[in-house]
């Protein structure tokens, strides 16, 4: 069934979501988008590296989607902790409003 | 594991129970206070087992720490290097005592990075291993750099900032030449490079010799300071707290100038001797500049700082004389600037507390209104400028006598330098406790509390035994100082005897 | 024989005082400080009858002081025949005076404090002459210089006390580094500091070596004993109390340098061109100083003006090889300017604080006493005879003879000099109407017991004490030809001053104004004391001060080294200030600069031709 489908459209489905995830990262301005835009593109990446995992007929691509997810959920539970942190000392969310490394 | 082990760690340990104490509590200034007693005592007991009938290192610890690169933990104490860790914990509770009011703002983490200072100067004098003795040598940067940081004056940024750069650009070139000699050596161990040295195993082409040494005196000759590497440190003790200026002015500039003695006369002789008639014309030049500079300082630390200049520029200048003479009044000088320069800045932070300002114009009659503190203050001031039967006198003889028989020529300059801090530590002296009582003074001098006494009374004993009975002292460092010239002047007759082809002889390895 | 106690007895004094002297009251301060000294005097006393005939040097070796590999500097005492002069006249001038400063000091603040110092002063003095090597001098040396600078500075709330007392102390420091200086050239060439072996070797030694020690020397003795180029401080040093310008800077302490000399006569007996620059800066000093003598209106600056022109004489008797007439004339002076100034502070005690000669006059009834004390000590230093002065100005002038006749006949002038000031003082303060508008009241007995006391000292003490004589092993008397027209010479000059000065002061009073008028510019010249103190202070002081603050402090330093590390750092800086505008600290910026990378990463890789 899934021979059916040539591989290049789970391709392109892959780049279609990871051009979404960097357009929402540099466009949105709230840091909860820009997060869930981060977790988009590394999906995309997970769904090429399955797709090549099933095309190549090895069990690489399957382990790298392993640690990506792993380190999605880690650097989810770091990241939320840090946007919690800025929203109760700045009461904002707009990610331009957060720059006090400049000067 | 043994004393000297313990000496070292003890400072460590009481940084992190000084750490985990509360907040904003007295306890932190208690804690520091009984901790640094109890580190100095236990460091008198290093002084009674020490032997001093030998000569060499005692107490020797050698851990393996780190397999690749070869790193051990290698420690030991020599009749050096045991006085100047006496010096560190006998000024470290007087530190804490005169910080005792004045610090009031974070208290727990300044007696934290005190005792965190401690640790690294002991660790600094006691390293026998290069790559150790250079964690040492940074580990003792960090404290510093936030006692000027944290707890100065207006300018501290500035001056803390000044302070890391100079070091840290010598100690790059420094961590470049340890490094450059292990992969010739294969060891950082320095027993064991000058044990290379001394039987011909390892020998230096004279370029690479010059270069490694520059590389290492440089960092050595910023922290001295010597003229012309010394701006940062007027700076720097101008804005450090009094307790920060103490320790600085004290131990961590002896950082430089023991350095010297142990690692660039042993390791480079060649190039030590090719380069001494440089550096002490640049040591001759740090004593007569920092001598004139002070008198015209209007600020009294940074009197003291540039008196400072002066002072270690006979420390670097009785070294490089090669002399027996020259290196004991060197080390006895190290100790006596330690002893009273400690003091005038304690001193002068006393009158900082009193009457919040460190101009000189802001003072006059202060003898008036506290004998005792003009008192403690003028013998300090006479120990600083070279009077007999107080400690500098002796340091300042040996000195110019062992640079008399290096070079006479040498002597003359450097003995202006000694008509010059006269007038200065006098002029001030005049200006500060001298003259009329002014309202300002008048109401905010009271003379020295129980807390000061326990201060100035050790320090002042120091002055005194130092000056009439220097036998306490000088044993031990003649011994040392005997064998460091024995190891320079072997090292250097190898060098003379070798054939020009030498430096094609292969490194053996060192294990 | 316990030398040291010499010396700890006043240190112990000065340390009780010192300590708790604040608490006492002033009779046990009384009994402390003179305690102190009097149990010195009798330990001397008691020390030299034991030693007898002192034929040979007594050393006594108490510790190590110094030791660095061949350097071994041992803390020795040592006592021969020169010592034992200096002692007895350091403790017993020094216990006269400490009696007379109970009197004199009575009514001033800082009681305790004052007789804490004189005590220390002691102690050091006593080291001084008893040390038994260069360095253990020179510790003397030094401290009888910090005494010198506190108790000049005494009085610490007047500036012009304080400015006088670092003055001493920092011209001194000039004349100690050329004493240290020669210190160490004696250990590189002899590898030794104790008299007993520099001495041995110095014989064999090369000539020019001898000459520069000897020279350099004699700038410390020339520092301490106020001779020309460095004698500004003395006359300065006068800002201290009167007791002190007695002990300290006439009797004792400035008379260190010719001990200093005389000790070391075998240097100066093999290096004849040191010597010769010794008599001829004394001869040079002593004739200068008088001259300012004369001028002068105050009258502790008459008299310190001749301690320092009575200090040349001395050198030129260690100048002309006669070391022993030279420290002949050190004990006679010590009488005879200890009781001048004391007398001069009695006069000051009874006029309530009057230093000038001008506002004196009519003493001699009034203060029958000090007048009459101060008569012994007018004869002695006038060199009339039988007294103290004229025996050893005489003996240090036919050894002059000897040496140079230049020297000889400045030295004879000068004894005129010293008559006619001496005298010109004594008529302005004892003779005449009283100028002032004082009440004088004798001194207390305390004061002029000690007074009577030099009186007959001054008076007998050239026949009593013949110095040479008992000198004769350690200073062999030189061979001079017996010439009594030399003597009838300067007894003749001596008169010849003292007749001119009744003539100017008692029977013309109007000469001595006219006189000045007369010759406005040299009298001006010699009344601003030649302007050496402005000369100093244009040429060394100013320019010292001047260019380090802006040449070495601001230029050097803050412009020169700190300008060129902040060079460094702004280039640095300036790098950094371009790279920077990458760092806008706009998340976006950054993540558009990534992509913006790793699309510049894939089109690179695709040029590249892929990989492979």
């Amino acid at each position: 069934m899934l021979s059916a489908v040539p591989i290049s459209w789970f391709l392109t489905l892959s780049a279609v979501l990871f051009a979404l995830g960097v357009a929402g990262f540099l466009f949105r301005r709230n840091i909860i988008t820009v997060f869930m835009s981060i977790e988009l593109m590394l999906n995309a990446v997970n769904l090429s590296f399955v797709t090549f995992s099933y095309h190549y007929k090895s069990v690489d691509g399957h382990l790298f989607t392993f640690f990506v997810m792993v380190v999605a959920a880690a650097e989810a539970a770091v990241g939320l902790a840090i946007i919690l942190t800025v929203f109760k000392n700045r009461g904002t969310l707009n990610i331009d409003d957060v720059d006090s490394m400049k000067n | 594991m043994n004393l000297l082990t313990g000496v070292l760690f003890l400072p460590l340990a009481a940084f992190v129970v000084a750490l985990l104490l509360p907040r904003n509590s007295g306890a932190g200034r208690t804690w520091a206070l009984l901790s640094s007693a109890g580190i100095f005592l236990a460091s008198l007991g290093l002084l009674a087992y020490f032997d001093r009938n030998i000569g060499g290192e005692q107490f020797g610890v050698n851990i393996p720490w780190i397999q690749s690169p070869d790193i051990h933990f290698a420690i030991s104490v020599n009749g050096v290097s045991l006085w100047l860790i006496l010096l560190s914990t006998f000024l470290t509770p007087i530190c804490v005592l005169i910080s005792w009011n004045y610090i009031k703002d974070r208290a727990k983490e300044f007696y934290a990075f005190l005792l965190l200072l401690e640790f690294g100067l002991i660790g600094v004098f006691l390293a026998q291993d290069l790559f150790l003795f250079y964690v040492f040598w940074e580990v003792c940067l960090v404290p510093m750099y936030f006692l000027i940081g944290i707890w100065g004056h207006d300018r501290r940024i500035y001056a803390a900032v000044k302070f890391f750069l100079y070091t840290m650009a010598g100690s790059v070139l420094m961590l470049a030449a340890i490094i450059y000699l292990y992969v010739r050596t294969h060891t950082f161990s320095y027993p064991a490079i000058v044990d290379m040295l001394g039987s011909g195993r390892l020998v230096f082409s004279p370029n690479e010799e010059i270069l490694l040494f520059l590389a290492f005196f440089i960092a050595f000759a910023i922290k001295v300071p010597l003229f012309p590497l010394h701006t940062w440190l007027p700076d720097a003790h101008v804005e450090a707290p009094s307790a920060g200026s103490v320790m600085l002015a004290s131990v961590m500039l002896k950082m430089g100038t023991y350095s010297i003695l142990h690692y660039c006369l042993p390791l480079f002789p060649g190039a030590s001797h090719a380069c001494a008639p440089w550096i002490a014309v640049l040591a001759i030049i740090g004593i007569i500049y920092g001598a004139l500079v002070s008198l015209v300082q209007p600020n009294m630390k940074k009197l003291v700082a540039y008196s400072s200049v002066s002072h270690l520029g006979f420390v670097v200048l009785g070294i490089f004389t090669f002399e027996q003479a020259g290196l004991d009044g060197a080390v006895y000088q190290m100790l006596n600037h330690g002893i009273s320069t400690g003091a005038l800045f304690a001193l002068v932070g006393l009158l900082y507390e009193r009457r919040h300002s460190l101009e000189i114009k802001d003072y006059g009659g202060v003898a008036t209104a506290a004998p005792w503190l003009s008192t403690v203050f003028l013998v300090t001031t006479l120990a600083s400028i070279g009077l007999p039967l107080l400690n500098n006198f002796v340091g300042e003889f040996l000195v110019l006598q062992g640079t008399a028989l290096a070079n006479f020529t040498w002597t003359v300059w450097a003995a202006l330098g000694v008509i010059l801090s006269a007038c200065y530590m006098l002029w001030m002296y005049q200006r500060v406790f001298y003259g009329e009582l002014g309202d300002e003074v008048k109401h905010h001098m009271p003379d020295l509390n129980p807390r000061e006494w326990a201060v100035v009374i050790p320090l002042i004993v120091m002055m005194v035994w130092m000056g009439v009975y220097s036998q306490s002292f000088l044993p031990p460092v003649t011994k040392n100082t005997a064998m460091i010239l024995k190891q320079t002047s072997v090292n250097v007759s190898y060098r003379v005897q070798a054939p020009a082809g030498a430096k094609s002889v292969e490194v053996a390895r060192a294990r | 024989m316990q030398l040291w106690l010499i010396p700890i007895l006043p240190l112990a004094g000065f340390l009780i005082n010192g300590i708790l002297g604040r608490r006492f009251s002033k009779s046990l301060v009384n009994a402390v400080a003179i305690g102190s000294v009097v149990l010195s005097f009798l330990w001397v006393l008691k020390t030299l009858l034991a030693l007898g005939a002192l034929q040979e040097p007594h050393l006594e070796h108490y510790f190590t002081w110094i030791q660095s590999g061949d350097l071994v500097v041992n803390c020795d005492f040592m006592v021969d025949r020169l010592t034992a002069v200096f002692l007895l006249v350091v403790t017993g001038v020094g216990l006269l005076i400490h009696i007379y400063a109970t009197g004199y000091m009575a009514h001033e603040g800082g009681y305790y404090r004052f007789f804490a110092y004189l005590n220390l002063f002691m102690f050091f003095m006593l080291v001084l002459v008893l040390g038994a090597s260069y360095l253990l001098l020179f510790v003397g040396w030094e401290g009888v210089g910090l005494c010198s600078y506190l108790l000049i500075g005494f009085y610490f709330d007047k500036k012009f006390a304080t400015d006088a007392g670092n003055k001493a102390f920092i011209v001194n420091r000039i004349g100690d580094f050329g004493f240290s200086l020669a210190m160490f050239l004696i250990f590189r060439n002899f590898q030794s500091l104790e008299f007993s072996q520099v001495f041995t070797k110095a014989s064999s030694a090369q000539e020019w070596v001898l000459t520069t020690i000897g020279l350099l020397l004699m700038v410390g003795a020339c520092g301490k004993s106020a001779q020309i180029p460095l004698y500004v401080w003395l006359p300065d040093a006068m800002a201290g109390p009167t007791p002190v310008s007695a002990l300290i800077h006439a009797a004792t302490m400035v008379t260190a340098g010719v001990y200093m000399t005389a000790r070391s006569n075998v240097i100066y007996n093999h290096a004849p061109g040191a010597a010769s620059v010794i008599a001829i800066i004394g001869v040079a000093t002593a004739f200068l100083a008088a001259t300012i003598g004369i001028t002068q209106n105050d009258i502790k600056k008459v008299f310190a003006y001749s301690t320092v022109s009575q200090l040349g004489y001395m050198f030129v008797g260690i100048g002309s090889g006669a070391y022993a007439a030279g420290v002949w004339h050190v004990v006679t002076h010590a009488f005879f300017k200890a009781l001048l100034f004391l007398g001069a502070g009695s006069v000051i005690h009874a006029l309530g604080g009057e230093q000038d000669l001008r506002n004196m006059g009519g003493l001699r009834k009034k203060t029958p006493i000090t007048f009459w004390t101060m008569c012994c000590a007018w004869v002695a230093i006038s060199g009339v005879p039988p007294f103290a002065g004229f025996y050893s100005k005489d003996a240090i002038l036919a050894a002059a003879y000897e040496h140079s006749p230049a020297i000889y006949w400045v030295g004879v002038i000068t004894a005129g000099i010293t008559a006619f000031y001496v005298s010109r003082a004594m008529f302005l303060a004892f003779f005449g109407e009283p100028r002032g508008h004082h009440h004088p009241h004798e001194s207390p007995p305390v004061m002029w017991i000690p007074l009577a006391i030099l009186g007959v000292l001054s008076l007998a003490g050239g026949f009593l004490f013949n110095i040479p004589e008992y000198l004769r092993d350690i200073f062999p008397p030189i061979h001079e030809a017996d010439n009594p027209a030399l003597v009838y010479i300067s007894v003749a000059i001596g008169f010849a001053g003292i007749a001119l000065a009744y003539l100017m002061y008692v029977a013309r009073p109007g000469m001595a104004d006219s006189l000045a008028n007369a010759l406005k510019a040299p009298y001006q010249l010699i009344y601003n004391k030649y302007f050496v103190d402005e000369l100093y202070d244009a040429t060394v002081v100013k320019p010292l001060v001047g260019g380090s603050r802006l040449v070495l402090w601001k230029g050097v330093d803050a412009g020169l080294i700190d300008g060129t590390v902040n060079g460094v750092g702004a280039r640095a800086r300036d790098v950094g200030s371009v790279l920077r505008l990458l760092q806008s600290g706009n998340i976006r910026s950054y993540a558009a600069w990534v992509l913006f990378g790793g699309v510049a990463l894939i089109v690179m890789m695709g040029l590249a031709g892929g990989i492979r």
